[in-house]
């Protein structure tokens, strides 16, 4: 499957889906799908993508969060994945574009690529896991925590780069889901 | 005692998610904040989580408060990056080891570093070390944070903590 195929698919028709893009290339294929101030891309926190997730969705108990990033990147942040085993968030779903590579860095290879099974983790921590079949359904029908590992070619494909600035990324995203409230406080 | 002051600031203030990573100096005010159902207490594996789990809950429209032992200052550094680059509003209430009267040689660099690492990283410190005191100091640093969008720490003296052995510790 191509990474880009895949993000894409994932994104259709997204309807009030909350999206938190982790840093590189699955930011680029959330910016290829379509940029929107619901989606937040990260350019840097590596390992944090999860966390990010679950703090939007215990924030808005109401809306659909979709969490998509790297292997790389998940597993810079394993203890995330048990952290939101304890939490149980119905509404949080997280998505692995699995390369088994880094590949901001030169492709080198991540654990993915010898053996290390990020789905088999995340079920240990209490995530209901679905394959790339079934994990659009899932994301915004089915009590989650929910967890795919989409396993993708490991290609070189062109940026297609989001806004950089933070504080915009931030403020977009609060104005797009809070209205008038995102600058009342 | 301090910690409930602590907790009613957090209260009034309308935070609504705690994330913590167990530790002694906090017992008190993560129990107060667990039994607190307008406030959801989120156990991390490791500090650095709390900041995603902090930003998130901003990016969400809730006020979130971090709070860890000054070890844990050590695993957020990288992550405050992303703080002050979108400008996330964040108050951490870091109790103090490595500090005053310290009884594990183990604690002290991290906690002697923790304000220069801190600062170093574009976050406000601020230093509590007196319980009356307690209740202004933090009321003042949630103001900071989330009217000014600020990244505020408030560093609580191990004096206040007052565990003097490891004996002691492990009782508590």
């Amino acid at each position: 499957m191509k990474r880009r195929d895949a993000v894409k698919q994932l994104l259709s028709q997204r309807a009030d889906l909350l999206v938190i893009a982790g840093l590189g290339s699955t930011a680029w294929d959330c910016t290829a799908a379509g940029d929107s101030p619901l989606t937040f891309p990260m350019w840097g926190a590596m390992g944090q993508a999860a966390m990010m997730g679950l703090g939007v969705a215990i924030a808005q108990p109401a809306r659909r969060v979709l969490v998509i990033t790297g292997d790389g990147e998940a597993l810079m942040g394993l203890g995330a994945l048990a952290t939101i085993g304890v939490q149980k968030p119905e509404n949080l779903t997280l998505v692995v574009i699995d390369n088994e590579r880094y590949g901001e860095t030169g492709m080198q290879d991540t654990h993915t690529a010898h053996g290390v099974d990020l789905a088999g983790v995340a079920r240990a921590c209490g995530f209901n896991i679905f394959d790339s079949q079934q994990i659009k359904n899932a994301i915004h029908h089915v009590p989650g925590p929910n967890f795919a590992c989409i396993k993708v070619e490991a290609e070189k494909i062109p940026l297609v780069l989001p806004p950089r600035e933070g504080a915009l990324l931030k403020a977009r995203f609060r104005r797009a889901l809070l209205g008038a409230q995102a600058d009342a406080e | 005692m301090w910690p409930d002051d602590i907790h009613r600031e957090l209260s009034a203030a309308g935070v609504g998610v705690v994330g913590y990573v167990p530790d002694a100096g906090h017992k008190r005010l993560i129990e107060l904040c667990q039994a607190d159902n307008n406030m959801r207490a989120v156990v991390l594996s490791t500090e650095e989580e709390g900041i995603g789990l902090a930003a998130g809950a901003w990016l969400g429209g809730q006020k979130s408060v971090l709070l860890m032992q000054s070890s844990g200052v050590g695993n957020i550094v990288n992550v405050l990056g992303m703080v002050r680059e979108c400008r996330f509003p964040l108050v951490t209430l870091v109790t103090m080891r490595g500090e005053q009267g310290e009884f594990n040689p183990w604690q002290v660099p991290m906690g002697q570093a923790v304000r220069p690492v801190l600062e170093a990283m574009g976050t406000v410190v601020q230093y509590a070390d007196k319980a009356d005191d307690m209740g202004a100091v933090v009321n003042a640093a949630l103001r900071l944070a989330y009217n000014s969008y600020a990244s505020v720490a408030v560093l609580i003296s191990q004096r206040l903590i007052g565990i003097k052995s490891f004996q002691e510790q492990a009782a508590k």
